[in-house]
């Protein structure tokens, strides 16, 4: 068998996993290191999860959608789909809110399953939209800050600084 | 901890002739803070504020606090050959530091991917106390901090693909028999099937570790911790129940090649006068399976383990006190090698 990079034979076999999907790489030594080399490639799945999500949107979604769908940001951090889609990094909790049409299909694909049966947190955990709220306002503060718009700035201060006090747990 | 090794590498606890390590680790992200890929310099230390706070007062004993972001390049590199961070951990920029406990069986890195990742590492195949530990870590910990949580989907993480528990477990096993009597890739697809994934370890840049592979749960979501742990606690019994078969049938059908090859592997290793991390870890291998098979009786498995991690470019530096390039790394390797291989207390030759 050769190598899927180059004319030479492949000496190695590697399986990934990531994804859901076995994926089977025949190389030869040279490019299994360069393969290989890429950190933590294994548990790092983002490349076949953009891979993955690209799939998934392909199937649903005519270029329009998708143009519109790209555009959308989390309320709550800012990030939009087009950058997840990129990076396949999530940008804050809500988004799994948030984005809840294209990323439960996304997750039931990787883990063939969409309900945590694992520990929850004591008192149970719950809805992330009071939990996120801190999230949003300190985003806020800081366009208000570079829009130079200090009134707003100091009252969404003092706003996060009465939910500090509520939400942490002084250890 | 230069010269230490770290109790995951004594080479005791059950199984150890084949399975070198059980890690297990918990993605956690803080429910007040955009994660990481949002989070700015602000947010980032405030975040390492709190989680170090929260761990300080979770954890009883005394641990080292290492801010990764002041460390030099090559203090990174040692802590990442020492598994008690990640490569990504070592070599991403800001605010983010490691928390580990002396015995280094508990490691938590901060602003990795995740806000906050706990490890916990044990030598040999030893799930089960691993996973009591960390969730028991895990429980104290959520007394001082709230845990981003989602009543359906457990706990959430920057990447879908760790939802759910948040929980990776795995085994790093040493599989030199099944590689030389190339029954290495049915072991792999068996375990593809059960959604369980194998990976070849690899040094420091392109380096191969000799033979050792880790196996991992793929899924997170779904199961309870405990059954994932068992998923891979499972399989791993039947790997070792393979290998060890594949090493009689290697004793009885060649044991002169074999013994021929790990005698010569050990003679390199005691003579060479440069060598290579690669060739090092390649040679350690087939000793080390020759210790196992009783075809050495002068070296001992924990001495093996720690010259694998100690022949490593960043701790080689560090244990000589100085950055060395590539061709002067490799003299010092070969002479780190004869001192501690070529009959102990012996004095040095050359
Ligand atoms: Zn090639
Ligand atoms: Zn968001």
């Amino acid at each position: 068998m050769r190598c899927q990079k180059c004319e030479k034979p492949a000496t190695f076999h590697i399986t990934e996993l990531a994804g859901g999907k076995p994926q089977e790489l025949h190389l030869c030594e040279e490019h299994a290191k360069e393969y290989l080399r890429q950190p933590d490639a294994a548990e790092e799945a983002s490349p076949s999860l953009a891979g993955m999500l690209a799939q998934q949107l392909a199937v649903g979604q005519t270029a329009a959608e998708l143009a519109r769908l790209d555009q959308q940001a989390c309320p709550v951090c800012g990030i939009t789909f087009f950058e997840f889609r990129n990076q396949g990094r999530l940008g804050c909790p809500h988004d799994y809110v948030g984005f809840k049409k294209e990323l439960g299909p996304l997750i039931l694909n990787i883990h063939g399953e969409s309900e945590h049966r694992g520990k929850r947190p004591p008192g149970g955990g719950g809805g992330t939209d009071e939990l996120t709220k801190l999230i949003r306002l300190r985003r806020e503060m800081r366009e208000a800050i570079t829009e130079e718009n200090y009134e707003r700035a100091s009252e969404l201060r003092d706003e996060i600084r009465q939910m500090e006090k509520t939400t942490r747990r002084a250890p | 901890m230069v010269t230490s090794s770290g109790e995951w590498l004594r080479g005791s606890g059950p199984e150890s002739d084949i399975v070198i390590s059980s890690r297990i680790r918990l993605a956690r992200n803080l429910a007040h803070f955009p994660f990481i890929s949002r989070a700015d310099a602000s947010d980032r230390a405030e975040i390492e504020k709190q989680l170090r706070d929260a761990i300080g007062a979770a954890v009883e004993n005394p641990l080292d606090y290492v801010d990764v972001n002041k460390l030099a390049p090559i203090d990174r590199q040692f802590l990442a050959e020492r598994q008690l961070i990640s490569r990504e951990h070592a070599e991403s920029e800001g605010a983010r530091s490691v928390v580990i406990d002396p015995s280094e069986q508990i490691s938590l890195m901060i602003n990795e991917e995740d806000h906050l990742r706990i490890q916990v590492m044990h030598s040999g195949l030893d799930l089960l106390t691993a996973w009591e530990q960390i969730n028991a870590l895990d429980d104290r910990l959520q007394q001082y901090v709230t845990f981003a949580f989602h009543d359906k989907l457990g706990f959430l993480t920057a990447c879908p693909t760790n939802v759910g528990t948040g929980l990776r477990v795995s085994v790093m096993l040493h599989l030199p028999a099944l590689v030389l009597t190339e029954q290495i890739e049915r072991v792999f697809r068996s375990l593809q099937k059960i959604n369980l994934a194998v990976r070849g370890l690899y040094g420091e840049g392109s380096q191969f570790m000799g033979d050792f592979y880790q196996i991992s749960n793929q899924l997170t979501l779904g199961r309870s911790e405990l059954d994932l742990v068992k998923q891979v606690g499972d399989v791993v019994p039947q790997i070792i129940d393979y290998e060890r078969k594949a090493r009689e049938a290697l004793v009885r059908q060649s044991n002169e090649s074999l013994h021929d090859r790990v005698s010569r592997a050990y003679g390199i290793l005691r003579t060479a006068q440069t060598i290579s991390s690669e060739e090092t870890m390649h040679l350690l291998s087939s000793v080390r399976m020759g210790v196992n098979l009783g075809l050495i009786h002068d070296l001992e498995i924990p001495t093996i383990n720690k010259l694998f991690i100690h022949t490593q470019p960043a701790h080689l530096q560090k244990l000589r006190g100085t950055e060395l390039d590539t061709a002067d790394r490799n003299k010092e390797r070969a002479r780190y090698l004869r001192e501690h291989l070529d009959g102990q207390g012996r004095p040095e030759q050359n």
